[in-house]
């Protein structure tokens, strides 16, 4: 920037009114600087006052039950008992379900999309994919119910005989159930991963993928060694926009997830999420320590949401210090 | 000159929207959402007939409908459930010792909705089946509680899929209103509530969400508003009622339980689930709306008592076209003097 003022002060052709011109850039300077130093702040401002709305407005639950909120199953509001854990797990549940079935497809379907289709199919599709990012959640619910369960249904007994010796596949299936909601956020985060990804891997400058290629690596090679490792930190990035998404979706899950706050191993029963609960109880909630339990478990989900996030950055640190090494 | 003119341009809007404001009267209410299409048909109606008064109706839940009235940011509630004494004397601290009054304006009812491929037939179900088969201890439809209720129905050795609603809603008060008076055990160990906590079953949210699970699931079993019912084709089941009759739900039924409370309070907060009527359909309920008892605004309080009024008349004709069963006269008559003490 010094530098521009610099020849725009030598190249003007009268001293005086280039000075005044750099002087009126530096005050711009100055504006732009306060305009997007409030805009972040504002940012954090708006996050703080979250946190504080939260804790202020759950005091009642936080007094009454204490830590235990977070370990206690039973959420009851005629007795005005509550307690987290089973929103907590199945908002987990569901999550990890989502990312373990969209991320090997997300990624995938960025490197064919980035590094291997012909240009014109690669945008043709990434429009399509991005349009798939903007459908409404209760649409994706809608879909869940009418299209996604009757497949699961009839898809059933043949999961049953792959994986059924294992606990997660025990019990009735009912259609709704945590694996019909898993199912349902893996598609709704997919776009995200893809989109993101696509870009990231696209951003890899050619002399990495060249290099590779001259050295003797195959197309795949130089993709999967040098292209794909040289965009993961925008990948993991993508992936986290993605946990994030299906952490805090809320209309989707609660129309697919079943909505029983028990915990159970089995992926085919009915779980319940917070955000799910929250939406589905708060605009009746009547009495004080019923809205606050409710508040509080807004205040659990944002704090779930920091913990993985910050989890996740720190494994991906770990991760490319040991990769470098 | 031309200033002046100007100027003159720019206030006329402002003074325009000054005359209009003196005489448009706009009423702010919140609450119940089951009652909503009959109420926005009245307010349309009542705007029509007196093109100076606006209701803008907010159909936020009942707890919401409390909070709001109890907050005075509305100018009147309205709830599928009474609002308890705590919350009565929370709203007099409130409003310097002014009472809240509750005006049932329909009823309403909910039905068992079920999906048993190859059955036809219209099921009867008795109390004790319904209160079995939501704690989870009557767990298949060839139950014999079942089966003695249904002769001749050849009911299949399923497992019962039992779905409730997932949100906070006056539907499940009622039911659980009904399930609580007719078990001693549903009181005690799960009780009344606009959510409860369900020993079985699956959540759907809203009427939707409970007939799409149940048309989806077979061998389901749920409840949903019979208003919900009626307008989305499903067939539902009889229930028997305290008289021991097994009784369809319909408008007249509706109106019958209303009709056979012995003694109606004075302030109307009673629920009439299980009333002792021969033609009353079991699982039935007012739904009301919460008028403060001091209107300090002259014009808002004259707009409301007129309204209350003409609903209870003109009003009450309009309901069975939308599916909601009428007030008994003898409720009407009492309401219209009730309408008196609003000050």
């Amino acid at each position: 920037m010094a530098a521009t003022h610099t020849t725009l002060a030598k190249s003007g052709p009268m001293p005086p009114p280039a000075r005044t011109l750099a002087q009126r850039l530096r005050a711009g300077d100055q504006v732009a600087h306060g305009i997007t130093l409030a805009a972040a702040a504002s940012i954090l401002l708006i996050t703080a006052l979250l946190v504080f709305e939260l804790y202020i407005n759950s005091t009642e639950s936080r007094a009454k039950f204490g830590w235990s909120f977070l370990i206690t199953q039973t959420w009851d509001p005629v007795a005005d008992e509550y307690g987290a854990l089973p929103f907590i797990y199945g908002t987990l549940v569901s999550s990890a379900l989502a990312l373990l079935i969209g991320v090997p497809l997300g990624v995938g379907a960025a490197i064919f999309l980035a590094e291997l289709a012909p240009p014109k199919i690669s945008d043709a599709l990434t429009f399509l994919i991005e349009l798939l990012a903007a459908v409404p959640s209760v649409i994706y619910g809608l879909l869940g119910i009418f299209v996604l369960v009757p497949i699961l249904r009839v898809a059933e007994p043949s999961i049953r005989a792959l994986l059924g010796w294992t606990p997660l596949f025990q019990g009735p299936f009912y259609g709704v159930s945590l694996f019909s909601a898993g199912v349902v956020l893996s598609v709704m985060i997919v776009p995200f991963i893809i989109s993101i990804s696509r870009e990231v891997i696209r951003a890899v400058p050619a002399d990495q993928r060249e290099a590779a290629l001259a050295l003797g690596a195959t197309p795949w090679e130089a993709t999967w060694d040098v292209v794909v490792p040289y965009a993961k930190s925008g990948i993991l990035g993508s992936i986290f926009l993605a946990l994030a998404r299906s952490l805090g979706e809320t209309m989707a899950v609660t129309m697919v997830i079943g909505n029983d706050p028990k915990i159970k191993a089995s992926l085919f029963a009915p779980g319940y999420s917070i955000a799910a609960v929250v939406a589905n109880e708060f605009t009746e909630a009547t009495g004080q320590m019923y809205t606050s339990a409710l508040i509080e478990l807004g205040l659990v989900l944002f704090a779930l949401t920091i913990i993985i996030n910050g989890l996740a950055r720190a494994l991906v640190a770990t991760g490319s210090m040991g990769g470098k090494a | 000159m031309y200033r002046t003119i100007r100027k003159l341009f720019l206030l006329l809007p402002l003074g325009l929207a000054v005359a209009a404001s003196a005489q448009q009267v706009l009423i702010n209410a919140a609450g119940a959402t089951f009652p909503y299409p009959m109420y926005s048909k009245w307010f349309d109606e009542y705007h029509k007939k007196f093109p100076n008064l606006q209701f803008n109706y907010q159909s936020i839940g009942s707890g919401g409908g409390i909070k709001q009235v109890t907050e005075g940011t509305v100018d009147f509630g309205a709830s599928d459930g009474p609002m308890n004494d705590k919350q009565i004397a929370e709203f007099k601290a409130k409003n310097g010792g002014a009472g809240v009054l509750h005006f049932p304006t329909v009823l309403g009812a909910d039905v068992p909705v079920y999906n048993l491929p190859g059955i036809t037939q219209q099921l009867n179900f008795t109390s004790e089946a319904l209160a079995g088969i939501f704690l989870g201890k009557i767990t298949k439809w060839n139950d014999a509680e079942l089966s003695k209720a249904n002769p001749g129905v050849n009911l299949p050795a399923k497992d019962i899929i039992v779905v409730h609603r997932s949100d906070g809603s006056g539907t499940t008060y009622v039911w659980v209103d009904y399930l609580s008076k007719v078990s001693k055990e549903w009181e005690t160990k799960v009780g009344r509530g606009t959510s409860v906590n369900w020993p079985v079953g699956l959540g759907g949210k809203g009427n939707e969400g409970v007939s799409g699970q149940v048309k989806q699931t077979p061998y389901a079993l749920g409840y949903i508003e019979l208003v919900y019912a009626v307008q989305s084709k499903m067939a539902y089941g009889r229930v028997k009622n305290s008289a021991g009759v097994f009784v369809a739900a319909a408008l007249a039924s509706v109106t019958a339980a209303a009709a056979s409370v012995k003694e109606m309070p004075g302030d109307f907060r009673v629920s009439i689930t299980n009333t002792p009527g021969k033609d009353a359909y079991p699982i039935a309920s007012f739904t009301w709306l919460l008028i403060p008892e001091k209107i300090g605004n002259a014009t808002k309080k004259k707009a409301i008592k007129d309204f209350l009024a003409w609903m209870l008349a003109d009003g009450q004709k309009m309901s069975a076209v939308l599916g909601y069963a009428p007030l008994p006269a003898a409720v009407i008559a009492k309401e219209l003097k009730v309408i008196a003490r609003i000050s």
